[in-house]
């Protein structure tokens, strides 16, 4: 693996060009760059219809230089599934040299992949493709206008879960897709952040070493869906790690490590949670209990990531309640 | 030149390991299963250089085919019904990238309520997708239709996807006496792959499938599908010509029996037509001019043609094995009915809608079909459609 230098870093091709018209301010496409600036192979990508997808794409435009194929939303997994497999197969006739290395991504929003295209991802993880699959959350289905999705956090406020005068927001919790990937047997799963671009870009350094379906978890704040201003969606992803709301974690070849232990610099999930107008009923003080059970409901995740960790190194255990002062 | 004795599905399994395609999904339904199950046989004992691709769905079935042949090789695949129902956002994806996968559809009714038996509304429900639809009345046909169907999709004034279908069980599940090609002279004949211009894997070149394109390109790119249907035709021809020439067995855009002087005649899709057959060379041994039109190319539509063939009759039935619920007779029949609007003088035509489910279409049936069309020239016809081979 290529020591990451920023410096050298910097030198290399962006292979999503500035222009690309996504939203000034938009984590995914700070993602899908960190990501590609990991890979030094040639690499092919499969896009779920979504923001990333629709915004990239205006024809006769393309801000990839890169081979790309959106075919549909719920099968971004199933149509690199294709371009994998006619890989293999010609390489194996001698139709392509046999030193010809390809790299296959897959991009899908959360709605992409955590909702509609959840049965396509695990047909893929599971058949054993040689593939990565990232999913950049930005917790809802943005690009129709910010509807709620099953990777939507407690109590958000969408426009299918509106905080109204009964209902307060989504009433219910997120679904744990990085454990559902991992539950497949897949030899490399992860959760990242674009803040921290050494963990993330060693994460995606670490998987394209390994032969086999990789899944990536990659939080993208959306300062439309969350209401929040266009120069913060390093400073909220930073904030959703050390409130302890998206361990950085990753489990290869059976291995589980916490990357990232916020000990000191760990927060209290309201610091995440205010800045957000999508939680801004949470405050109410009527509503006191809901941002006590997001604590809870973040607290849970973190211990059983935690656990994970512990599990995989009994010499390095880490104390899941360690910095929690408040 | 080999003669063997199998079913429609065993003869369509062993076109596509003649074929030998370089990618392929799978995934079972009814009455198609079979195919693809004979197939991974063949994989499994390296009889073909194929990757199969076991996917979870039909969606993600032609979603990998799309991935696939926009890779940049052949791609083959197999379904019905359900099948087909839940790959339709795919096919008319991968009509609109320009992909010539070919689909074997082994017609089957689809739900509700769920049947697993043979009608058409399957491939009549994509009839819109922007695939080449060939239809064939036994296995013969539809082993020939395959082969046939990668050289036209592949075709560079084409490349298109091609469904080639056959009835299911009747066809797929009936063992038939047939003729099947040598190896060689099915590689010889489908050559070399080239039906994608711009593939994936060429990283050295890098480009951009299923762009996003708004009202200024939209339109535009759905008219270069509806240019390359109107090529499609003398296409199939050539090709339908060429497979004659190894084959001994020619192909156009219909088949024609007992037409050149007829006054009355049938169209019908699939296996109906050899039941119609028969009934012809009856009325024909009493001495009624009946006639059999039965369209191979069913999109795109041959209207010219097919009306140019028509022409002489007085009357008319389309048969359909499918509805269009709430429209004026089944799809067929609107498709034929509109080819003679033009002709100076149209024979009278009616519609019958029939074999839903598998419903058997008996000689019985066609009869009294032959004797209605004797009649309705002077008196007109009682109703334009309506169901047969039903209980009232
Ligand atoms: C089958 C289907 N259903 C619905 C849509 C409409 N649709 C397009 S993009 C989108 C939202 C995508 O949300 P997500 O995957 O979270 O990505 P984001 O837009 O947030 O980047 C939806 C619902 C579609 N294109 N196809």
């Amino acid at each position: 693996m290529a020591v990451l230098k920023l410096k050298e870093l910097s030198k290399k091709p962006d292979l999503l060009t500035g222009g690309h018209r996504m939203c000034a301010g938009c984590g995914a496409p700070i993602v899908v760059r960190q990501v590609l600036m990991a890979i030094d192979e040639p690499v092919i990508i499969s896009n779920a219809t979504g923001c990333l997808e629709v915004a990239t794409t205006i024809y006769p435009y393309t801000a990839w230089k890169l081979p790309w194929i959106h075919s549909a939303f719920e099968n971004a997994a199933a149509t690199i599934s294709g371009v994998e497999a006619m890989y293999q197969s010609l390489k194996r006739q001698g139709k392509i040299p046999a030193d010809q290395k390809i790299k296959f991504l897959a991009f899908g929003g959360d709605g992409g992949t955590y909702d509609i295209g959840l049965q396509a991802l695990s047909g893929a993880l599971e058949r054993g493709h040689d593939f990565m699959y990232v999913c950049y959350d930005n917790g809802a289905y943005m690009n129709t206008g910010i509807q709620r999705s099953s990777a939507t956090p407690f109590g958000a406020d969408t426009t299918t879960s509106p905080a109204g005068k009964v209902l307060q927001g989504k009433a219910q919790k997120r679904k744990d897709l990085t454990k559902i990937a991992l539950a497949h047997g897949v030899p490399f799963v992860a959760q990242a952040s674009p803040h921290n671009w050494k963990d993330l870009m060693t994460k995606v350094q670490k998987a394209m070493s390994i032969e086999g379906p990789k899944f990536m978890n990659v939080i993208a704040p959306c300062n439309r869906g969350w209401r929040t201003q266009t120069n913060d969606a390093i400073e909220l992803s930073r904030l959703a790690v050390n409130t302890c709301f998206w361990p950085l974690y990753e489990v290869a070849n059976g291995v589980a490590t916490v990357t990232y232990n916020p000990k000191k610099n760990r927060r209290p999930i309201a610091e995440w949670l205010k800045p957000q107008g999508r939680f801004k009923h949470l405050f109410k003080p009527e509503n006191e209990w809901m941002l006590a059970k997001f604590q809870e409901l973040v607290d849970d995740n973190w211990r059983s990531v935690v656990n994970m960790h512990n599990n995989s190194h009994p010499g390095e255990t880490i104390d899941p309640e360690e910095g929690k002062t408040w | 030149m080999k003669k063997v004795a199998m079913t429609g599905n065993v003869a369509v399994a062993n076109a596509m390991r003649q074929i030998n395609p370089d990618v392929c999904a799978a995934y079972p339904i009814t009455p198609s299963t079979e195919i693809m199950q004979q197939f991974s046989t063949f994989v499994a004992n390296g009889q073909v250089d194929t990757e199969l691709v076991t996917v979870e769905s039909e969606h993600s079935a032609m979603s990998a085919c799309i991935g696939a042949a926009a890779a940049g090789g052949r791609v083959m695949n197999a379904t019905s019904a359900n099948g087909l129902a839940l790959m339709w956002e795919m096919l008319y994806i991968a009509a609109g990238n320009r992909l010539p996968i070919v689909l074997s559809c082994v017609n089957r009714a689809l739900s509700a309520p769920i049947n697993i038996h043979c009608d058409h509304s399957d491939s009549m429900g994509a009839r819109d997708s922007g695939w080449i639809q060939i239809y064939a009345e036994n296995a013969q046909e539809a082993y020939d239709n395959t082969i046939q169907s990668v050289r036209i999709g592949e075709h560079p004034d084409l490349h298109l996807p091609v469904m080639s279908c056959m009835d299911g069980f009747i066809i797929s599940h009936s063992i038939e006496n047939l003729e099947l090609l040598d190896d060689p002279q099915v590689r010889d004949f489908v050559g070399p792959y080239r039906g994608t211009t711009y593939p994936l894997l060429d990283v050295n070149n890098p480009v951009t499938y299923g762009a996003l394109h708004l009202q200024d390109y939209y339109i535009e790119s759905r008219r270069q599908l509806h240019e390359a249907h109107k090529r499609a035709k003398d296409i199939v021809v050539q090709v339908g010509k060429e497979y004659g020439k190894i084959s001994g067995r020619s192909y156009g855009l219909f088949e024609t029996y007992k037409m050149e002087d007829a006054e009355i005649g049938l169209v019908a899709l699939n296996s109906a037509a050899g039941t119609a057959k028969v009934v012809v060379d009856e009325f024909r041994a009493k001495g009624v001019k009946a006639g059999l039109l039965k369209p191979r190319l069913f999109r795109p539509f041959p209207y010219l043609e097919i009306a140019d063939a028509l022409k002489g009759l007085k009357a008319l039935c389309v048969l359909d094995r499918a509805d269009s619920f709430g429209a004026a007779g089944g799809p067929l029949f609107i498709e034929v009915r509109s080819a003679l609007y033009d002709l100076p003088k149209r024979p009278v035509t009616i519609n019958k809608i029939f074999g839903l489910g598998g419903r058997d279409l008996g000689l019985d049936d066609l009869r009294k079909v032959f004797e209605e069309l004797t009649t309705i020239v002077d008196k007109g016809p009682k109703s334009l459609y309506e169901y047969i081979t039903v209980r009232e």
